[in-house]
Formats: structure tokens, sequence, C-alpha cells
């Protein structure tokens, strides 16, 4: 699978809890960030932790977000960020490409 | 694996010995090689390979990084071919080793919110707190207070950054080079790099720590 976004592009992490194992945790469902980087294509973890074949592969991201923007009265500097590696089909465009 | 748990007490001991998550992997176990997805041989090696690693081995990476400015640009761009170079091949499967380096401007911690993601081709198992809930849920929404629990306050000058392993890739922390450091060598300092300081919850060790009030 082509990856559809590069550093730079802000995307916005979709929500979801589809049955079985995925990797997008609950807390960064929903949040805008900025790609960092493109980490690579990997098999699909949800298809390979119940026995199947991890196709089609998807590009793995590094997104990064504001720490401000994650957690309500988070305790730290305005620009302390969290990086987290996120696969691409959790994520989408952001609307207005405005990261909170 | 019977003896992963030996020593250990254990509630609700069958009469085998073991409790219920050692019956449980080797249940996996007996699975994995029945199937013929795996050997019994090929798990042992892997669970060898991992026990052979240690924070010892991270900390020499580390402290040739300190000494050899051009290790450490090739340990951040291309840290695979940089640990093979010290006697570290790392297998050609994920996950994948990255390398984050502290700045005095920047500070990263590690963490896997999902379950117990660790540089474990690098440093072998993770500690006990590292997998725990505590850790797990704070480290990521309030670094800050974290480290001071670890006893590193991080000053407003210093920009930190949480990285959440959630997926393919492993964080190894370069920690700072500490202070009053210059004259070292390479297995002086490389006694300094603690785990802790290569997840990121604490800087590597001043040698001055060793003197009372240094």
């Amino acid at each position: 699978m082509m990856p559809r976004f590069a550093a730079g592009d802000v995307v916005s992490v979709k929500r979801g809890s589809p049955p079985g194992h995925f990797r997008t945790p609950a807390y960064i469902q929903g949040k805008t960030g900025r790609v960092a980087a493109l980490c690579g294509v990997f098999p699909n973890p949800e298809s390979l932790a119940h026995g199947g074949d991890g196709l089609p592969e998807q590009p793995l991201y590094r997104v990064e977000f504001a720490q401000s923007h994650v957690w309500d009265g988070y305790r730290g500097r305005a620009d302390d960020k969290l990086l987290i590696d996120i696969y691409q089909h959790w994520l989408e465009p952001a609307g207005d490409g405005e990261v909170t | 694996m019977t003896e992963l748990h030996e020593g250990h007490s254990h509630p609700g001991m069958e009469e085998d010995g073991l409790g219920y998550y050692a019956r449980r992997a080797q249940a996996i176990e007996t699975l994995l090689v029945s199937k013929g997805v795996c050997t019994g041989d090929e798990i042992r090696q892997e669970m060898e390979f991992t026990a052979s690693r240690s924070p010892a081995d991270g900390a020499r990476v580390v402290a040739r990084a300190w000494v050899d400015p051009d290790y450490k640009a090739r340990l951040l761009a291309e840290p695979a071919a940089a640990l093979a170079e010290l006697g570290y091949p790392l297998p050609d499967t994920t996950p994948q080793l990255a390398v984050v380096e502290n700045t005095p401007e920047a500070h990263h911690l590690v963490v896997c919110t999902l379950c117990s993601c660790y540089p474990r081709m690098l440093l072998g198992p993770p500690p006990d707190w590292y997998k725990s809930l505590a850790y797990r849920s704070r480290a990521v929404s309030d670094p800050r207070g974290v480290m001071r629990e670890f006893g590193l306050e991080v000053g407003d000058d210093v920009a930190v950054t949480v990285l959440d392993s959630t997926a393919d890739l492993r964080y190894l922390v370069l920690p700072r080079r500490p202070a009053g450091t210059e004259g070292m060598e390479e297995a002086e300092l490389a006694r300094l790099v603690t785990r802790d300081s290569m997840i990121g919850v604490t800087e590597a060790r001043s040698p001055a720590v060793a003197t009372p009030g240094g």
C-alpha cells in the first residue's frame, strides 16, 4: 500500500474500537497532530494477531501531538510533545489543517 | 518454560507447581510447536537471545556515541548498522530499533501505553515498573511528574517529548553525557549509563554522585 501522508501533513486519528487487537490507544483517538516521519511499511498487526497474513501492509507513521491538546490540564510546557506510531488506516487528513 | 517461575510462590498453583500464566505460556508453546509455527528449539534460542542482552550492552553503545561524534551520527541515522559495528547484530525482523537523543533543550522518555514494548533486543527484559499500569498511564499524561518521582526535575527551559511505542519500533534514549566527564575513558563512561537513563526517566549518573553531597 502506498503511503498516503508525508512528513508535515496534519492528520486526525480516527475513532474506533474494532473487535480484536488494535494498536491505536483510546487516548489519542479523535486527536489532531502532524506527521513527523514515515517509519516504513509493515504487515497489519490487527490481522497478524488473529492468524491473518497482515495484508495489505500498512504504512506506519510517527505522529507528533501537542501534549496540551491531548490532555486537559496538562502540566508542562506548551510545546511539550507526544510522539506515537500510528498505522495509516487509522489516520485521515485533518479538516482545516489546524493543530491545536 | 517452567524456569521462569521457579522460586516464586503463586496463590492458586496447581499440583505441578505452575501458576496460571506459566501454565498458559506452556499451553501456547505446545500449540505453536504442534501446529508447526515454530520449533521448541527456536523458542529456546529466542529466549536465550533476549536474556543475553542487558543494560550494560546499551551502556556500551551510549558511551561510544559520547566519545565518537561520527558513531553517534550513524547510531541516530542507521541504528541497526551502528549496533552491528559494536557486535550487536539485530534480527532482520520487526520490531526495529530507533534512537532518540536527549539534548540540553529536549528531553525524551519512552513508554508503551498498550503493553510493555521495550528495546529488548539491546537492553534485555524491561523492569517491572515499566510494565505497571501506573507507569504506562502516567508517563504519557504527566511525564514531568513521573520523572520528578524518579528524582529528575526537568526545568522549564527543556521541552519534554514522550514516545509511545505502540507499533513496530522500539525506542532507545541516548542520554546526555554528564558534566565533569571530559577526561573519562569509554569504559568508565559506560558505568554512568543506567537502564533508567536509556528509558529517559532519569539522566545518566553524574561522576560526582559517588561523593556524598557532591
